[in-house]
């Protein structure tokens, strides 16, 4: 018997699709709310005063040195001794948001850098302040110029959200290991986990080639 | 004619401890076109960006219309800037920018016009540089001559006091030069008040009300061109541009 079609359909796919639910509440928040934090962190670095500066240093720095495993551990766990408590999809939640907006601000830091100088000089001679310079003419050509990273870094998140049920939180990883506790069928139920998350990987990196070709304008490397 | 536009006085800079301006002073009045002419490294590009301030000079003031510019207020500097057109050797246009959109920008963000009211103004203004056909066309998709006429028409769009042009044909094709040239020209008899650094001396000397020469940071000498550049005379003006004609024989 190699492949048994009632134990997938049974079994396996209902967990999982409840599980992929969960998944995607977890990357979809996660990817725009990390997205957005990720840029104001990466303006605040290549542009912020002194203490900004340093702040956002020191928080991607803690992020990006310490695994999101033991940062997961620490947010559910740790948090609730000094009074803050959240359930375990709030807990994986906020600390994928935590980790990937540190992982975004260096790409948006390196595409902030790569805007000539000379269109800030330009917008300051109009008579721009800085904000709206920086709002207007380098965060809509820095997002551009940093969209291929950004996508990579959506592309871990999704991989990534799987450590979710470490702290309890039942999405497609959680939800594939009890399927595989309870039947003992490691090897069929987590290549259906691992084909999942292909396939969200799959549409995910079609969704981000469309969105670059939909934000193409000339001069801003190939098509 | 006589009233002052723009007063330059005791303008200072220093970078890396080199003195790279010094002590300069010049009044520029209304309708007039001053040409900055100088040797490479002379400073002409520092004092076009210290009197708006994209250089913050050490010491001096700048005086626009008889009100003095308070570096320190934001505001007051960035309402300064909008009064200021500058003009970039290397253009300078916003490349996520179609040409319409480059003019439109400041427009509405620092003019506060509706979209629309932007749109119909940067037409006309690319209209006048001869760009109208342009309009939806990227950066990338433009010649440099273009790119700089673009420029043009965004600094006009605001309606400034006082244009200040870098080197504005400098990185251009030689070909290329003629027509952001023909557009200064038109600019220049149409009354516009300018201050042009340039190595093109035969339009300096056509258009030109007075030409300041600079060399080590410093205005060394000031006149009309037809004194300065008289036959006989022994200016270093002279000497300079005869040095420049010679190179190019």
């Amino acid at each position: 018997m190699l492949l048994d079609i009632d134990f997938f359909t049974q079994d396996v796919l209902p967990a999982l699709n409840q599980g992929l639910l969960v998944t995607l509440a977890l990357i979809i928040p996660a990817g725009v709310i990390g997205f957005i934090g990720g840029i104001v962190l990466g303006c605040a670095r290549a542009f912020g005063g002194p203490v900004l500066r340093g702040f956002g240093n020191a928080y991607t720095t803690t992020l990006r040195g310490v695994p999101l495993a033991v940062q997961l551990m620490m947010i559910y766990y740790a948090l609730p001794k000094i009074g803050i408590y959240f359930d375990a999809y709030g807990a994986a939640l906020l600390s994928f948001i935590l980790c990937s907006a540190a992982y975004h601000s260096e790409y948006v830091r390196g595409a902030l850098l790569s805007i000539r100088q000379g269109q800030i000089r330009a917008a300051q001679a109009l008579g721009m302040t800085t904000f709206q310079t920086i709002l207007w003419i380098v965060v809509p050509q820095a997002a551009r110029r940093a969209l291929p990273g950004c996508g990579n870094e959506i592309v871990y998140l999704i991989k990534y959200s799987s450590l979710a049920y470490l702290v309890t939180c039942m999405e497609l990883m959680g939800e594939g290991k009890v399927v595989a506790s309870d039947t003992f069928r490691f090897t069929e139920v987590f290549m259906a986990v691992g084909a999942y998350y292909l396939v969200l990987v799959t549409l995910a990196t079609w969704l981000l080639h469309w969105l670059e070709r939909r934000t193409y304008i000339p001069g801003f490397g190939a098509r | 004619m006589t009233e002052d536009v723009l007063q330059v006085s005791h303008i200072s800079k220093q970078l890396g401890g080199k003195p790279i301006l010094q002590d300069c002073s010049f009044t520029v009045k209304r309708g007039e076109l001053k040409v900055l002419i100088g040797p490479s490294g002379a400073g002409k590009s520092t004092l076009l960006q210290c009197i708006n301030c994209l250089i913050p000079p050490d010491s001096g003031d700048i005086w626009l219309e008889g009100t003095k510019l308070d570096r320190a207020n934001k505001a007051h500097l960035c309402a300064f800037r909008a009064q200021v057109g500058m003009i970039f050797q290397d253009f300078n246009l916003f490349d996520h920018l179609t040409a319409e959109e480059n003019v439109a920008i400041a427009l509405r963000k620092v003019r506060g016009m509706s979209r629309k009211d932007a749109a119909d103004r940067a037409l006309e203004e690319l209209g006048r540089v001869g760009l109208a056909r342009r309009s939806q066309l990227y950066p990338a998709q433009l010649s440099g001559g273009q790119k700089q006429r673009v420029a043009m028409a965004r600094a006009l769009a605001m309606d400034p006091k006082v244009i200040l042009l870098d080197e504005p044909t400098s990185a251009l094709d030689p070909e290329l030069v003629g027509e952001v040239l023909a557009v200064i020209r038109d600019l220049a008899q149409n009354g516009m008040t300018m201050i042009m650094a340039t190595h093109q001396m035969d339009f300096a000397r056509a258009l030109a009300h007075e030409i300041l020469f600079m060399e080590r940071g410093k205005i060394i000498e000031q006149g009309a061109p037809d004194v300065l550049l008289a036959e006989g005379c022994n200016t270093r003006t002279r000497d300079f541009c005869c040095r420049l004609l010679e190179m190019g024989a």
